[in-house]
């Protein structure tokens, strides 16, 4: 549609027709305040803040209500505007608290600012306030009655795009009050987005509340660490006595595909790096018993029995399991090091899903991958298996908000009446004995359905009909869970030649550590080890393919395998091994706690978790994204350091396996002074380009150019990723090469409150675990 | 139930059939009832439209919009389907006429819904009844019931081959419901908080469709107009201000009651000769010409007529018809405390300005009232209600405004004889000391 | 969750007059409290579950009108206009007759459970004022001796 021209204090500007006028102003840099506005929220015209004079309207006008029209002349400010808005701020005030020096939101409230902006500097009222007790409606969420100043932000993104309809208004008049669903608590999922969104201290998160100041804080945008869709979270950080501790997780920095959306884990899920049962430093066993080592002595005695295994056992009698929470740089180093430098292809990883068949199947189809931000764009989505709202939070929030915002189609096929079935133009609910797999076979057949395959009435004819309406549809987006393995992972790619993928993995960096080569018979980009690459000839690979994991276990009990490195990973406690099945090995973990397989290891290493370290996350979809130190605990270190020192102990030259020291003559410059932001610029500059100092062997920027160079489908702007944007990779140029004895794909099956080790030391989500009285899964997982 | 008046001067036109039992349908048969639907099924809907406007007939319920120029605005083809909806949801403090035309003429109102279904193409409507009023809801569903027994409602309306669907509906206690856009999200199980508008009720209403919402007493004067013809209602009052108007004389007067006089009746001779004048050797101090939402007007400014115009001229408004008297026992500070103790118990707190507005007034008069003014109280609550008008969400805000800053500006002596902790200068000898305030 | 079978007539007469069911919510409120006495959170849950709702969103429009409420009231409610029309005739003093006579204030209930007494905005019985209701019925042009009679009339009937 051609853009209406209007003029908006003097300037003419353009507008798509049906443009609201605040937004309209905004576009051009024009701010007009408002509390109740909210993009993508319903409109409610209630705050008052955002009236405007438009020519031949006898009063002033809100610009959230008011859609731009052809000739329009409008005025945002002018005295008789300010007046209004201060006389809004006057008001509101008058039954506020001014509680700012103790209120959570104290130096970041949308009210202080818009008083600043706007308010009066005296104080017309005397009388008594209103006065109510605040409210505890869960473990994380607060409220407080009197600050709130009802703009019904949180009643709307609660119902409108968390489909969750916890909170309501009660009461009239000044006695209007936000209401939580139980009349005195809220059974919700828990989100917090009523709190992000609250313009003032009303909704206070019980994680935060009365910590800190937020100025006390230094905000860092990183990538979540909980499921594998990549939400952006930014970490408030404060000085501790043991480092830098993480005091808050929240979206302030909209800038990541989950814009306003996060969910309880990303929120609330980062106090397990400072829990007391935290270990921070090595420890060796010594007469049977785990005791404090320096990590120069653990690096020596790991060093020393690597190498003595390798020398005389080979490398086949060294197994190594990686981890789906370390990042890109780790797990392709994890990946190189045991190949290079232990010289065996014994690797594996924790899979959650058929990223090898997926590949192979996507091989040459370049347009066949979508981001998460397609899913928030695409026309019509088919969902089989999986239950995103409790698995992929964000997913389920981009679906849910796309049927909502642009109309879009959704199907739904589960064995289970999902959530999401409620956004779903056809839900259709199949057996569960493997009915999603059966739909997938029938969807790529021409027979009828088969009778068992359709439940609570989903008839033969519902699956015909969909089968027929998905072949047709165009633009689709297929998202499929872990239902989906092997050859129904071809067939389903097969049958919907049309379609964009998305293949869902359970954790942060799941889809990192299956492009990334932990694949006893895979390396990096889904080479296989007998094939050959640009990666074979760099690298120089064992020949034979490695062992799985559970053959990994089979080995060391017959004491073929002597030496099992483990990082970031709990097979003892997710495979519910024998522990002493391991005893003879000997065994390394890096770990944050003492999980079940750290408790038996010969050294355990104190690892420093995601939101402690650089690199870079691929989420289940693909996208590329960097992960930034925020926190730091002391007496840690970040897998990829543990790596290089272990390799350089083994007497390893540190140069064949970090490319570092390359790259530009930098000019350091000067930290402070008049010539400092000049070398700050340049550095930037350097580092966009991917032309970076790497001075240093533990620099994992060293190994991303590696990884963007010989990883298929990594070669993305390096300046998009800097900047915190995520860059979607492809898989269409991959080694294409699935596992000969594919390992078991086992799904974590974390709610929405739990996630694994982490899940389980994390205070926060544990009390909402109790105040909801929902048992976690009895083997907590990775 | 409530007692009915007369005055030689009254014109009888909606009020025609009160007292002569019209509740009941054989009654109300006999009184001319269900000819002007008979009449109106024969006309084209332009030319029901045109009459109404013809006749100038303007909203009762208090805006005073030309209701044949609201009919017109209802497209005439609409996915949706179209509706009519009878305001009965009176509530403006002064305001009790709708109540009488509900309990002595259900049928006229009935009528009126299906005349203004006709002019707009709806074949449904429903009359909102207040919930306080439980004994006007049940004679209305008697009423609606002989209806459909009779035929008049339902399929094949008089046997025209249209139907014509009436539903009663009842509120629970809410003033802001009198607003038409909240009257409608009430109507649809929600809180009577108003809509955006636009889009505006006659194009997006009821469940989506286009809706004519009308008062019911601008309803049950519809079935006269067509019976009697539009020029006979506009001639019935000043040009632009057709027919008669049912006056609800309230306060301190000597024979209060609802008169049905003409439209630009003097307001003088409806005090001192209608009314009966002030009682008890008293003066007129002030007068609400038109509900508690409308300025008053002081004894010095009643010499007009009652007409929309010629009221809006004098700087106020004929509103529902409600006419309060005040006279000079009374204080002033007290009665705009109350004025404002009902607003702020009655705003739907959507909007700041309103919600905090009203809350904060009442605050100030309530502590005014009681001794603890201070000067600057004055000027602030003035400033108030000046900041108030017009930037609400809904015109309440506008409602609770306007009679306050009447008040300050006509009786700003009488706030200053409040000052200096000085008793209220009214208080009757051994008067209440704190009445119960309301939550 | 049993009502009569008024109510379950009424009710089932009155859900098909509208297109969406919710749009009953209000004057089945009303219903349900007048033979309840209060809206419970047993008739809360019921209402709810008839028309496809949530018990918040029931909750939501019950704390909106002033007739609902959810907590016991007295066999008679007693509601005293005080609006302007009434104030400037003695609105007032028949409350606070009534204050004093039943011993209770606003929204207060008499031990016996017989009265409950309301400060109320105008009922629409302004040229009859001062008036009361006395749960729907009107009672007009009233003095505290009336108001008396009034009240000791409702004390007799619910004796009876």
């Amino acid at each position: 549609m051609a853009d209406l021209t209007l003029t908006v204090d003097g300037k003419k500007i353009a507008a798509p027709a049906g443009t609201l006028l605040i937004e309209a102003c905004k576009n051009v840099g024009i701010e007009v305040p408002s509390f109740c506005y909210y993009p993508n929220l319903s409109l409610q015209g209630a705050c008052r803040m955002c009236l405007v004079k438009v020519e031949k309207m006898p009063k002033l006008q809100t610009a959230c209500t008011t859609v731009v029209g052809e000739g329009m002349v409008v005025t945002s400010d002018s005295d008789e505007i300010r007046q209004a808005r201060k006389s809004m701020v006057e008001m509101l005030l008058g039954n506020h608290p001014l509680d700012c020096p103790v209120c959570d939101a104290g130096g970041e409230c949308e009210l202080q600012d818009m008083t600043f902006s706007y308010g009066a500097a005296e104080s017309k009222f005397m009388e008594a306030k209103n006065h109510k007790d605040e409210q505890q409606w869960s473990p994380v969420v607060f409220f407080d009655r009197p600050r709130c100043i009802l703009c019904y932000r949180c009643v709307r993104v609660c119902g409108e795009a968390m489909d969750v309809w916890a909170l309501g208004v009660q009461n009239r008049g000044v006695s209007s009050v936000i209401a939580p669903n139980k009349q005195d608590h809220l059974e919700c999922e828990e989100c917090g987005m009523c709190i992000d969104i609250c313009p003032v201290g009303a909704l206070t998160s019980g994680a935060y509340r009365y910590k800190t100041r937020p100025w006390e804080m230094k905000h860092v945008g990183t990538i979540c660490t909980h499921c594998g869709d990549g939400c952006k979270t930014t970490l408030g950080v404060r000085r501790s006595d043991t480092g830098m501790e993480i005091v808050r997780g929240d979206n302030r920095d909209k800038s990541g595909t989950n814009s306003d959306f996060l969910c309880i884990k990303g929120r609330y899920g980062f106090d397990f790096a400072n829990h007391e049962y935290r270990l921070t430093q090595p420890l060796i066993r010594k007469d049977g018993k785990l005791s404090p080592a320096t990590w120069e002595e653990a690096f020596e005695l790991i060093g020393k029995k690597f190498a003595e295994v390798r020398d005389r056992d080979g490398g086949q009698a060294i197994g190594v399991i990686g981890s789906t929470r370390t990042t890109n740089e780790e797990s392709y180093l994890l990946s190189k090091f045991a190949r290079l430098v232990l010289k065996t292809n014994n690797v594996d990883h924790h899979s959650t899903a058929d990223f090898p068949a997926f590949a192979a199947a996507l091989r040459d189809k370049p347009e066949a991958t979508a981001s998460m931000a397609d899913v928030f764009a695409a026309p019509a989505i088919l969902l089989i298996g999986n239950d995103p709202t409790e698995q992929h939070p964000l997913l389920a929030y981009q679906i849910r908000n796309n049927v909502r915002l642009h109309r879009s189609r959704l199907y739904v096929v589960n064995s289970r009446p999902i959530k999401l079935r409620r956004q779903a133009t056809v839900f259709a609910q199949v057996s569960e004995d493997n009915g999603e797999a059966a739909f997938v076979d029938f969807l790529s057949k021409n027979n009828p359905a088969p009778e068992p395959l359709g439940m609570s009435g989903t008839t033969t004819g519902v699956l015909e009909k969909l089968r027929e309406t998905l072949r047709s549809v165009k633009d689709l987006l297929v998202v499929f869970g872990s239902e989906i393995q092997g050859i129904s992972v071809t067939s389903l790619i097969a049958a919907l030649p049309q379609a964009k993928f998305i293949c869902l993995a359970d954790y942060a960096n799941s889809r990192g550590a299956a492009d990334m080569g932990l694949y006893p018979d895979l390396l990096p980009g889904y080479h296989a080890i007998a094939g050959r690459s640009p990666l074979h000839e760099e690298w120089g690979v064992p020949d034979t393919a490695g062992l799985p994991t559970s053959e990994m276990f089979t080995a060391a009990k017959e004491n073929k395998l002597k030496a099992l490195y483990v990082v970031g990973s709990n097979p003892i406690g997710r495979l519910n091994l024998n522990p002493f099945g391991f005893s003879k090995a000997f065994l390394v973990v890096q770990d944050m706690f003492l999980t079940e397989t750290a408790a038996i290891a010969d050294v355990v290493l104190p690892a420093a978790n995601a939101y402690e370290k650089t690199g870079t996350f691929t989420n289940t979809c693909g996208d590329l994204q960097l992960v930034k130190k925020a926190g730091d605990v002391s007496g840690t270190k970040a897998d990829f350091e543990v790596i290089v020192r272990i390799a350089d102990a083994m007497g390893f030259d540190i140069k064949k396996l970090i490319p570092f020291g390359g790259g530009m003559h930098a000019d350091m410059g000067q930290s402070r002074g008049a010539q400092s932001g000049e070398a700050d610029r340049h550095a930037v500059w350097l580092e966009m380009h991917g032309l970076e100092p790497k001075l240093s062997p533990l620099d994992p920027m060293a190994i991303l150019d590696e990884i963007q160079r010989l990883v298929p489908g990594y070669d993305v702007s390096r300046m998009n990723l800097l900047a915190g944007n995520s860059e979607h990779t492809r898989l269409d140029k991959t080694g294409a090469a699935v596992p000969q004895q594919p390992g078991p794909i086992l799904p974590a099956n974390d709610t929405l409150f739990t996630s694994g080790t982490l899940g389980r030391y994390s205070r926060a989500l544990n009390s909402v675990i109790e105040a909801h009285e929902i048992k976690p899964a009895e083997v907590a997982a990775d | 139930m409530a007692d009915l008046v007369s005055h030689p001067d009254e014109v009888r036109v909606v009020s025609r059939r009160f007292g002569q039992g019209a509740a009941s349908l054989e009654r109300y048969l006999e009184l001319d009832g269900y000819k002007a639907v008979q009449k109106a099924l024969a006309m084209e809907p332009d030319a029901i439209i045109n009459e109404v406007k013809n006749s100038a007939l303007r909203g009762r319920g208090g805006a005073g919009f030309s209701t044949g120029m609201k009919w017109s605005f209802v497209p005439k083809q609409s996915a949706k389907p179209k509706y009519v909806l009878c305001n009965g949801d009176e509530s403006e403090p002064g305001t009790c006429k709708d109540r009488l035309i509900f309990e002595h003429d259900p049928h006229a109102v009935i009528e009126g819904v299906i005349i203004a279904g006709l002019a707009v193409g709806a074949t449904s409507g429903y009359i909102y009844i207040r919930g306080e009023y439980r004994y006007l809801s049940v004679i209305m569903q008697k009423a609606i019931r002989d209806a459909y027994a009779k035929g008049f409602l339902g399929k094949n309306i008089f046997g025209s081959g249209r139907d014509f669907e009436v539903y009663w509906h009842g509120g629970a206690g809410a003033y802001e419901v009198g607003e038409e856009s909240a009257l409608m999200e009430s109507l649809e199980g929600k809180r009577g908080i108003p809509r955006i508008r636009p889009p505006f009720p006659a194009v997006v209403g009821l469940w989506g469709g286009p809706t004519v919402i009308n008062n019911a007493e601008t309803l049950a004067s519809v079935p006269h107009i067509i019976l009697g013809g539009a020029d006979w209602y506009a001639k019935l009052g000043p040009p632009k201000n057709g027919g008669t108007r049912l006056f609800c004389l309230s306060g301190n007067l000597a024979k209060p009651g609802v008169y049905e006089l003409p439209m630009g009746y003097s307001l003088k001779k409806m005090i001192y000769e209608v009314g009966g004048g002030i009682p008890d050797g008293r003066e007129l101090k002030a007068v609400v010409p038109g509900g508690s939402s409308t300025p008053c007007l002081t004894s010095d400014e009643i010499d007009i007529n009652m007409d929309f115009d010629s009221v809006a001229k004098a700087g106020s408004m004929l509103g529902s018809g409600g006419v309060v008297v005040v006279d000079d026992a009374q204080c002033i500070v007290k009665f705009a405390l109350r004025t404002m103790k009902f607003y702020q118990h009655e705003s739907c707190g959507w909007c700041i300005p309103c919600r905090e507005g009203t809350d904060w007034l009442k605050k100030t008069l309530q502590r005014f009232h009681a001794g603890g003014g201070l000067k600057k109280d004055i000027d602030n609550m003035y400033y108030l209600s000046e900041n108030m008008l017009g930037r609400t969400f809904c015109p309440l805000g506008d409602a609770a405004a306007m009679p306050t800053m009447g008040f300050i500006k006509k009786f700003r002596q009488e706030f200053e004889d409040h000052l200096d902790g000085r008793p209220c200068p009214y208080q009757k000898e051994g008067a209440i000391e704190q009445l119960p305030v309301m939550a | 969750m049993k009502f009569s079978d008024e109510f379950e007539q009424r009710f089932a007469e009155m859900v098909p007059h509208y297109p969406t069911k919710r749009s009953a919510l209000v004057p089945t409120l009303l219903y349900a409290q007048d033979e309840v006495g209060f809206l419970s959170d047993d008739v809360i849950a019921e209402i709810a579950a008839r028309l496809d709702l949530t018990e918040l969103e029931v909750r939501n429009v019950i704390s909106y009108y002033s007739m609902l409420t959810t907590k016991p009231r007295g066999k008679f409610n007693v509601q005293v206009c005080t609006n302007i029309s009434c104030m400037v005739r003695g609105g007032e003093e028949i409350l606070h007759h009534c204050a004093t006579k039943l011993g209770i204030g606003h929204k207060h209930t008499t031990a016996d459970g017989l009265f409950t007494l309301e400060e109320v905005e105008c009922i629409g019985a302004c040229s009859w004022a001062p008036a009361a209701q006395v749960n729907y019925d009107f009672h007009e042009n009233l003095t505290p001796e009336k108001m008396d009679g009034i009240l000791d009339n409702y004390k007799k009937k619910a004796m009876q």
